[in-house]
């Protein structure tokens, strides 16, 4: 992990609510410094870096897009989870004040750092910089978390988190909403359920 | 002017509600309607669903996706002001550090309360369910019988708008005619969830919800439930106009600016307010009923959260509505001489008799479910069916290992995407990543269903609240501590629901997610999760063993009454709501009854 960001985030989460889901014997109802409070303005429409300053350094940003982009790159359907903001979400996420955020932040940052060492060790150069059949050999090692071994057990749980983060990003804006043809979200006068033919076709009522 | 400042508050009002939710909306609407000046008092700030509900908003328009947060548990849109399970500077205390003993409690600091969010399932309590002792020789009866609230459940569902249908089923009662509004269309997911159900021998039938699928009768339903008062229907008419049907867009959890579904200050408080006899004063933290020389109420004192100043106001009659143990918390607080271990407590059961509802939650993907051609599945957000409880005689005949019943709501379809459409979708597609995971992500978006199982709790006596004898919130009002015990009876209920919604997946051809807990200690949410806390100073019609009667009247000062889910002598598995504001209704039908007769 990167020392000054560490530092950084060790400032903001002392400030931070105690963990959700704790067993204690108080629930104590410390006013958070930090975060967007508990009466935010709703109808206002929030871009990452706003409310909280973002982390990465722009190494880790270029390391975090080319990642993403392994996980979701364009196809026929849409373009790669980098190019509609999904670094800036990791960003947002990984800086934020909340518990799951502080969770998440030293495995993102820990599975970076490791990608570079790994590449290193492996083929003598920084993960950005390889080519893609060398990224692919590194991802495949670590990308199933149920059959990660010992030594890549970390890595692969980095991996887990950094694609549910990856496709958080991507599904969460109006192209990730396009490519599993969501259509909804728009005002209707009538709503009829599911066509005829498509009941029929699966036998239902 | 409706909403008036502490310093503008008239001298004389009839009656002061406390709190403005489902309890103090109902009851200031019935007592204002019939020409009582009424003064509510919200803790919680001013809210206008109209111009702060963020309605089309989506996830990348929102802070990390929208995803919930300790400051906003359920999602950033969710429309809770100042709330949640920790609400900054109102602590309060779990007497237990095992998660065995836990309870969470949900506040909201806001106009209308928790009504803002809710889940609008509007279910009516039936005949057993008011005298669940009398069938099973477990916990009380009520004072009354569901024929005493029928009319009230009648008139409830025909001024909010609920949908839903009349079945004729067992315990599941059937609403007057013209009650209800028609239920939405099912989706693809419901459908096969009550093809696969129904082979299982278990009832699908249209939910209940309090959302209206087309416009209010407003010609017809003023007149119905205000007859002989004409000044009251055309208030009344004008405020059903001024609703739209719902829209088939936007989760209901944000609140509606169109006035689509029930929440307090878009259904209830409008005409209250028009009729010129509700005065509204927000940030008014009650802490204390005050007790005249007569040994009836004279007021609250409360804290206007603006100033910090504390402040008295007095009315003829006090009706506490401030959710189930926040009016729990006052009256233990509100002491004298004649009351030293709180008001209306002389029979030692303020606070007792807690009761939340057993919630357990089975997911799983249904392939059958995969590849379906775009379909516009907003619908009303959900619930457009359901499964009211089934098994009354076996349960009656001792073969199921608990007593009370549950139902099931369930849900699926293409729901808006957001962060949760791939998150932990490994179980699914391994360790793929690249276009294979995009193409994985496309097959099985749409194919998830879920079931929530919601169960009655008996009371007993290990579930309870008091006053914490140090702690003290940012007012310096002393808080509450919780006791929570679940019985064997939730615990097997909770597994039974595990077993059966793995059945009803299993049925559907598809896989659950996660372990399916036999363990009912595994299976059941903590206490107070599922935010139905009911109980603390139930009825009943003896003053030795209950804090009000039948018409919410404390039994020891006259003029005081409890209209929210305090009074609850059991708590159902139907969702409290509706119940809620029926009792509110008759409470204050009653206390116009007897303010005529000038014994109030």
């Amino acid at each position: 992990m990167d020392r000054r960001t560490s530092i950084k985030w060790v400032l903001a989460a002392g400030a931070a609510w105690p963990l959700f889901g704790r067993s204690a014997a108080r629930a104590d109802a410390t006013p958070a410094a930090v975060g967007y409070g508990t009466d935010p303005d709703l109808v206002k429409v929030y871009r990452p870096g706003e409310l909280w300053p973002l982390t990465l350094t722009a190494t880790q940003r270029v390391l975090a897009g080319v990642l993403a982009d392994i996980i979701i790159p364009a196809d026929d359907h849409s373009p790669s989870a980098s190019s509609v903001g999904a670094v800036d979400f990791i960003d947002e996420w990984v800086s934020a004040p909340y518990p799951t955020s502080q969770r998440d932040r030293p495995i993102v940052l820990g599975g970076l750092d490791w990608l570079d060492a790994e590449a290193g060790r492996r083929f003598g150069e920084r993960f950005a910089g390889l080519d893609p059949t060398q990224q692919t050999g590194i991802c495949d090692d670590i990308c199933d978390e149920s059959r990660a071994t010992a030594p890549r057990r970390e890595a692969a749980r980095f991996f887990a988190r950094f694609r549910d983060l990856t496709a958080g990003g991507f599904y969460s804006t109006p192209v990730g909403r396009a490519d599993l043809g969501y259509i909804g979200n728009v005002p209707l006068t009538q709503f009829t359920g599911p066509p005829p033919e498509l009941l029929e076709k699966l036998n239902l009522p | 002017m409706p909403f008036v400042s502490p310093t503008s508050q008239k001298n004389a009002y009839d009656v002061i509600v406390v709190g403005s939710g489902a309890a103090g909306g109902q009851s200031a609407y019935t007592l204002c309607m019939d020409g009582a000046k009424v003064l509510m008092l919200e803790a919680g700030r001013k809210y206008s669903p109209e111009s702060e509900t963020p309605m089309f908003q989506t996830p990348d328009m929102a802070p990390l996706t929208g995803v919930g947060t300790p400051q906003k548990p359920f999602g950033f849109y969710d429309a809770t002001v100042d709330g949640g399970w920790e609400v900054p500077g109102e602590p309060y205390v779990r007497a237990s550090e095992e998660d065995a003993g836990r309870f969470d409690w949900w506040r909201a600091r806001m106009l209308g309360g928790r009504t803002n969010h809710w889940g609008r399932i509007s279910l009516r309590n039936g005949p057993y369910d008011f005298k669940p002792r009398s069938r099973d020789g477990l916990g009380f009866d009520w004072p009354i019988s569901y024929h005493d609230l029928a009319p009230y459940y009648d008139k409830v569902e025909l001024l909010i708008g609920v949908y839903g249908s009349n079945e004729g089923l067992e315990n599941t009662p059937d609403s007057a005619p013209g009650c209800l509004l028609p239920p939405p269309a099912p989706l693809v997911s419901d459908l096969l969830v009550a093809q696969r159900a129904k082979r299982l021998g278990i009832p699908v039938i249209p939910a209940h919800r309090a959302v209206l699928t087309r416009p209010q009768d407003f010609r017809r339903a003023p007149a119905r439930l205000h007859p002989d008062n004409a000044v009251a229907q055309a208030t009344l008419a004008e405020a059903m106009r001024s609703r739209a049907p719902c829209l088939w867009a936007t989760p209901c959890g944000r609140g509606c600016a169109m006035r689509a579904n029930y929440q307090s200050p878009t259904v209830h408080l409008p005409p209250a307010l028009a009729s010129g006899n509700l005065d509204i004063t927000t940030d008014a933290m009650v802490y204390e009923v005050t007790l005249g020389r007569d040994g009836r109420a004279n007021g609250v004192s409360f804290v206007d959260r603006t100033s910090g100043k504390h402040q008295h106001v007095s009315a003829r009659v006090v009706v506490l509505a401030a959710s189930a143990c926040e009016s729990v918390r006052i009256l233990l607080n509100s002491k004298s001489a004649s009351f030293p271990d709180g008001l209306a407590n002389s029979s030692g059961k303020l606070g007792r008799y807690l009761m939340d509802t057993v919630g357990s939650t089975v997911r799983g993907q249904i392939p059958l479910l995969e590849g379906l051609p775009p379909l516009n599945e907003d619908a009303a957000d959900g619930y457009q069916l359901y499964v009211p409880w089934w098994l009354y005689k076996q349960q009656l005949a001792g073969k199921l290992g608990f007593a009370r019943g549950y139902h099931i709501e369930f849900g699926g379809g293409r729901r808006m995407p957001d962060y949760s459409t791939a998150a932990g979708i490994q179980w699914l597609t391994g360790g793929s990543y690249g276009v294979r995971f995009k193409q994985e992500v496309r097959r099985h978006y749409g194919s998830f269903v879920f079931f929530d199982g919601r169960g009655e709790m008996i009371p007993n006596d290990r579930s309870y609240c008091e006053i914490d004898p140090s702690v003290k919130d940012r007012w310096g009002i002393p808080v509450l501590r919780f006791h929570w015990q679940w019985s064997e009876h939730e615990l097997r209920q909770a597994a039974h629901m595990q077993m059966t919604f793995a059945d009803i997946i299993a049925s559907m051809g598809g896989r659950t997610r996660g372990v399916v807990q036999t363990d009912g200690a595994k299976a059941i949410a903590p206490g107070g999760s599922t935010i139905h806390e009911v109980g603390g100073a139930i009825m009943g019609s003896n003053r030795e063993t209950s804090v009000t009667n039948e018409w919410c009247q404390t039994w020891d000062v006259p003029n005081l009454f409890i209209t929210d889910g305090a009074v609850f002598a059991s708590n159902a598995d139907k969702n409290p709501t509706l119940t809620i504001m029926a009792l509110a209704w008759r409470a204050a039908d009653h206390i116009l009854a007897r303010m005529r007769r000038r014994e109030l």
